[in-house]
């Protein structure tokens, strides 16, 4: 019964995020006065110098019904809801004209997620294990130290550890590309051969804040867990230090870091743009960029809701698997 | 005051130490008669570091130690506005949330949780681009705080719901004093002390958010902020040619500052959990 109020409480919640999300990314820009039919009218205007009125009126309209801004703000609101968020349909780009939206964010969003993902599990695997190690003798001075060098990385933002690593390695050393190139010409051995050296520094950069924060949680986690009555009952039971690490403090323990990881997915998201921007991996994130470039509305609009439904998505499933780790969510 | 130095723990005395020093850069040095920063040319260009300009200059003739600090003055002028406005929203829908339970506590513990996990970044970047242009540093300073109340909210509703069970809370109410009288008077000082960590975690998101957006180029153009200034740096080539002084200052400073920030907010949390446990 609990699991089920809590699987009911946590979809409501999935459902009341992305809609916030949408909400608000569909309102903010009919808040401000500049409008994105008249500044691609204006672009058209300045391209092809004069422009009979009766067409520039016709083109007018026809570009209102494909950026979907014909109509009552009602109207264009449920057609945003049903469009964008059921069909991922966000009308053409204008950056890439007549190009649906969709399909670009559709073409580079396997290779943000493939990164994020990646780096978000293994950062967190890497990081609760030392973290445990760290907190559970945490006056061993090597835990110290360690616990040191991750204080010193965590709070910097991605962009500049990108920044740094891309300056050393790409740049004095050069060991890597400075911009990513990715062969997609030749065959799969040269585009996965390609694809991987593009991937290695955007992947240290995020594996280093995000592996950071987890073992400065978990050691203090862990470290608090570790001065509970039960490890001593444990270990006065005579158990072996390993059996008390791993099923007693560890279990304790991982229980927030799950929790702490479903919130974490958003702001890791947000690191990846970054990541991809300075290294010009080619994901959501240069996407992003070049819409801002061009005020391709369209384009920056659906790569928004793209990713609050992915990040949305992402954090359901992480905070799905908690009731199979804590059996009091399960069985109470 | 010297008793809390003696008590406080490493952490806290450096981060402190780093803290302190970036706001006397930042709105004591910054005051200080110089040459105006923006103007091009004051000086010969690519200078090296020398005994007039410490980290010497940029391509277009700036003095990069006063571009610096101008950077500095701006962040956590942008830091702090955020920090403030977020925690006073979060302090006050947290209590609101936390004493008056019921539909009105899940209506907002919903809202906030919302805040909570929608991603931020993306929602600024459309903001911000839409105000390209147009945007002034109160402007950047509203849009950041939008997502930056949450955290501050949930902390303290966690708070007033554990608060709402204390004795003296009970006495304070038993005596007749009304709700408003509660929570200002007996509530409000417990809550000020546990915001100020989340005060200082505000500063120091905000302050990253902001040059995020910087690097993407959607910072207010006549605002030089750190991130501003890495961007600019980066767009002048700064790189290719070699200029580490120019691209690498603020890079340090922005590396300093932030792990300055950090101790402080880490060692001022473990500080008062001894406090507490004393």
């Amino acid at each position: 019964m609990k699991f089920r109020k809590y699987f009911g409480l946590r979809l409501l919640t999935y459902v009341f995020t992305i809609w916030i999300g949408v909400t608000f990314i569909f309102f903010i820009p009919r808040m401000f006065p500049s409008d994105p039919v008249e500044s691609m009218i204006g672009q058209i205007r300045a391209r092809s110098g004069q422009m009979d009125p009766v067409e520039m009126d016709a083109l007018r309209r026809s570009l209102r019904v494909q950026f979907g801004l014909d109509g009552s703000l009602m109207e264009q609101y449920g057609s945003f809801l049903w469009k964008g968020l059921l069909h991922f349909d966000f009308g053409p780009s204008l950056s890439s004209y007549p190009e649906p939206a969709g399909n670009i964010i559709g073409m580079y969003l396997p290779y943000t997620l493939s990164l994020s993902l990646t780096t978000t599990a293994l950062a967190w695997i890497v990081g609760n294990v030392i973290g445990l190690l760290a907190g559970f003798r945490k006056n061993k001075r090597s835990s110290r130290i360690l616990e040191g060098i991750a204080i010193c990385i965590y709070p910097i933002p991605y962009f500049i550890i990108a920044l740094v690593l891309q300056i050393v390695f790409a740049f004095i050393l050069g060991w890597f590309p400075l911009q990513a190139t990715i062969n997609t010409q030749g065959n799969f051995a040269q585009w996965a051969a390609s694809l991987f050296q593009a991937s290695v520094l955007p992947a240290f950069a995020m594996l280093m804040v995000g592996t950071g924060w987890w073992i400065i949680s978990m050691k203090s986690l862990s470290g608090t867990t570790a001065e509970e009555d039960f490890v001593l009952f444990a270990r006065y039971r005579g158990l072996s230090e390993a059996t008390i690490g791993t099923s007693y403090v560890f279990r304790n323990s991982i229980l927030s870091q799950i929790t702490a990881l479903a919130m974490s997915l958003g702001g890791v998201f947000g690191g990846s743009i970054m990541t991809e921007i300075i290294f010009g991996y080619p994901g959501v994130g240069l996407v992003v960029q070049k819409a801002i470039l061009m005020s391709d509305y369209n384009l920056i609009l659906g790569c928004i809701t793209i990713s609050i439904v992915a990040i949305s998505t992402a954090t359901l499933i992480v905070d799905l698997i908690y009731p199979f780790i804590d059996p009091r969510i399960r069985y109470n | 005051m010297k008793k809390f130095w003696k008590n406080a723990n490493g952490r806290l005395k450096l981060g402190m130490v780093i803290t302190a020093f970036f706001m006397v850069i930042g709105f004591v040095v910054y005051y200080f008669p110089h040459t105006n920063p923006f103007t091009f040319n004051s000086y010969p260009n690519k200078l090296l570091p020398s005994g007039e300009h410490w980290l010497g200059t940029t391509s277009m003739g700036q003095d990069i130690v006063w571009l610096l600090i101008e950077s500095i003055h701006n962040s956590l002028l942008i830091g702090l506005l955020v920090a403030t406005v977020a925690t006073i929203t979060g302090v006050f829908v947290g209590l609101i949330a936390g004493f008056s339970g019921g539909a009105v506590d899940r209506v907002l513990t919903v809202i906030t949780d919302t805040f909570i996990v929608i991603p931020s970044l993306p929602i600024m970047i459309l903001m911000t681009s839409l105000m390209k242009g147009s945007s002034t540093v109160f402007l950047m300073a509203m849009v950041l705080a939008i997502f930056a109340w949450a955290w501050p909210s949930r902390q303290i509703r966690s708070m007033a719901l554990s608060m709402r069970e204390r004795d003296f809370i009970h006495t304070a109410w038993f005596s007749g004093e009304g709700t408003v009288q509660v929570v200002v008077t007996e509530i409000l000082p417990y809550a000020l002390t546990w915001s100020l960590s989340n005060f200082m975690n505000a500063t120091l998101a905000a302050i990253a958010s902001e040059s995020s957006l910087a690097v993407l180029g959607l910072s207010p153009g006549n605002l030089i902020s750190l991130g501003n200034m890495i961007q600019w740096a980066r767009d002048r080539n700064a790189i290719f040619a070699r200029q580490w002084f120019w691209v690498g200052s603020p890079i340090v400073a922005t590396v300093l500052l932030f792990i300055g920030l950090f101790l402080l907010i880490t060692g001022y949390n473990d500080y008062m959990s001894m406090k507490r446990g004393r």
